[in-house]
C-alpha cells in the first residue's frame, strides 16, 4: 500500500478560509452537552449556582463549540464530507485535536468562527492509503476577544 | 466541588485525580444529539463493519470532552485551562443498555493525568500534564497533553 496522493482539486483549498460562521451560546445547548459528556460541573449544569458565581452565568465547559457542534451556516461534517466529494477516500476518522482556550465562553455570548484549512498530506498509516487534513478555526466573541482556537486532524482512508 | 487545589500543592510527578466514565450507547445517542456528529459511524452496526472498525465506536470528540472534565475537575473554578491536545490512538466500544438508563456489565474507562512540568510565567503559575483515556484492559486509546493555570497561596 501506498501514500495517498492528494489530487489537485483538494490541494487548491489549503490556506483558504470559510466563510465565517456564527455561534450562539445557549443554556440548554451547554446543559445538554454537559450531560452527554457526563460533566456535573454545576457551572455548567446549574443556572442558580452559576448566577452567583464569579462569572455570573452559566459557563461553557472548554472546547464546546468546538468540533462537532453544528452552528448556524456551518456544519463541520459537511465540510470534511467534501473533501470526500473532490476526492479523498471515503472512510472518514477523526484524528485529533489542539486546542488553545483565551477568553471564557458562556451563556449569552456569540462566537464568530473561521475556518482555515491549514494543510492536506497523503501518506500511508495502519488504515492504508490516507489522507490527512488539518483544519483551524479561530472563534471570537461578541466583545471582539478571541475566545479559543482549536484545530483539527482529519483521516480520510 | 472538590477543595480547590494550589500551585503550591502540585509536584512534578504528581497525579491528576482520575475520573471513571462507562461509555454506552446511551450516551453515544445523547452525544451525537449534545454535539451535532451524527456520523453513522458511531450507532450503525453495518456502516461501522463496512469501514473496518468493527462495531460502532465511541466519538473521539466525547473523549476529548472527558479529558477536559478530567482537567477543569482537578484546577476548580480558580483554576483556567488554557491548552488541550488529544489524539485518537484506538478505538473504544460502548457498553450496551441492560434496562432504560442501565448499562450491561462490562468495560470501564478511566481518564487519568501526571504533572510533567511546573513553571511561572509573569503573574501565571502553569502546570503541564499528560493526559490519558485508558480502557478496560489499561490501553491509553487517547493520549493528549494540556497546560493550565492554577492559583497560587502566595497571591
Amino acid at each position: 500500500m501506498a501514500a495517498f496522493v492528494v489530487p489537485d482539486s483538494l490541494k487548491q483549498l489549503v490556506g483558504q478560509a470559510e466563510k465565517p460562521f456564527v455561534l450562539k451560546v445557549e443554556e440548554g445547548a451547554i446543559q445538554r452537552y454537559a450531560r452527554a459528556v457526563g460533566d456535573a460541573n454545576p457551572l455548567y449544569n446549574n443556572v442558580q449556582y452559576a448566577a452567583q458565581s464569579k462569572w455570573g452565568r452559566l459557563m461553557a465547559p472548554p472546547a464546546f463549540g468546538g468540533w462537532p457542534v453544528e452552528a448556524e451556516g456551518f456544519d463541520m461534517i459537511k465540510f470534511v464530507a467534501r473533501l470526500i466529494g473532490l476526492g479523498a477516500p471515503a472512510g472518514l476518522l477523526d484524528g485529533g485535536v489542539d486546542y488553545e482556550f483565551y477568553s471564557d465562553v458562556g451563556a449569552g455570548d456569540t462566537l464568530v468562527a473561521v475556518t482555515r484549512v491549514e494543510s492536506i498530506e497523503g501518506r500511508e498509516t495502519k488504515l492504508g492509503a490516507t489522507m490527512i487534513t488539518v483544519v483551524e478555526t479561530t472563534f471570537t466573541n461578541q466583545k471582539g476577544a478571541r475566545a479559543f482556537v482549536m484545530r483539527n486532524t482529519f483521516l480520510n482512508f | 466541588m472538590a477543595k480547590q487545589i494550589y500551585y503550591e500543592d502540585v509536584e512534578v510527578g504528581g497525579e491528576v485525580t482520575p475520573l471513571q466514565k462507562i461509555a454506552t450507547t446511551r450516551m453515544l445517542v445523547q452525544w451525537a444529539g449534545a454535539s451535532g456528529d451524527f456520523n453513522p459511524l458511531h450507532y450503525e452496526e453495518d456502516f461501522a463493519k463496512n469501514l473496518g472498525v468493527g462495531h460502532p465506536i465511541v466519538h473521539g470528540a466525547l473523549k476529548r470532552s472527558w479529558l477536559v472534565n478530567l482537567m477543569t475537575d482537578w484546577i476548580g473554578e480558580d483554576g483556567k485551562l488554557k491548552k488541550l491536545s488529544c489524539r485518537y490512538r484506538g478505538m473504544d466500544y460502548p457498553r450496551k443498555m441492560k434496562t432504560f438508563d442501565e448499562p450491561q456489565d462490562g468495560e470501564t474507562w478511566w481518564c487519568r493525568g501526571k504533572i510533567t512540568k511546573k513553571y511561572t510565567e509573569g503573574d501565571n503559575c502553569l502546570v503541564e500534564c499528560e493526559i490519558w483515556v485508558e480502557n478496560g484492559k489499561g490501553e491509553k486509546t487517547t493520549q493528549g497533553s494540556a497546560l493550565a493555570a492554577l492559583p497560587s497561596k502566595s497571591k
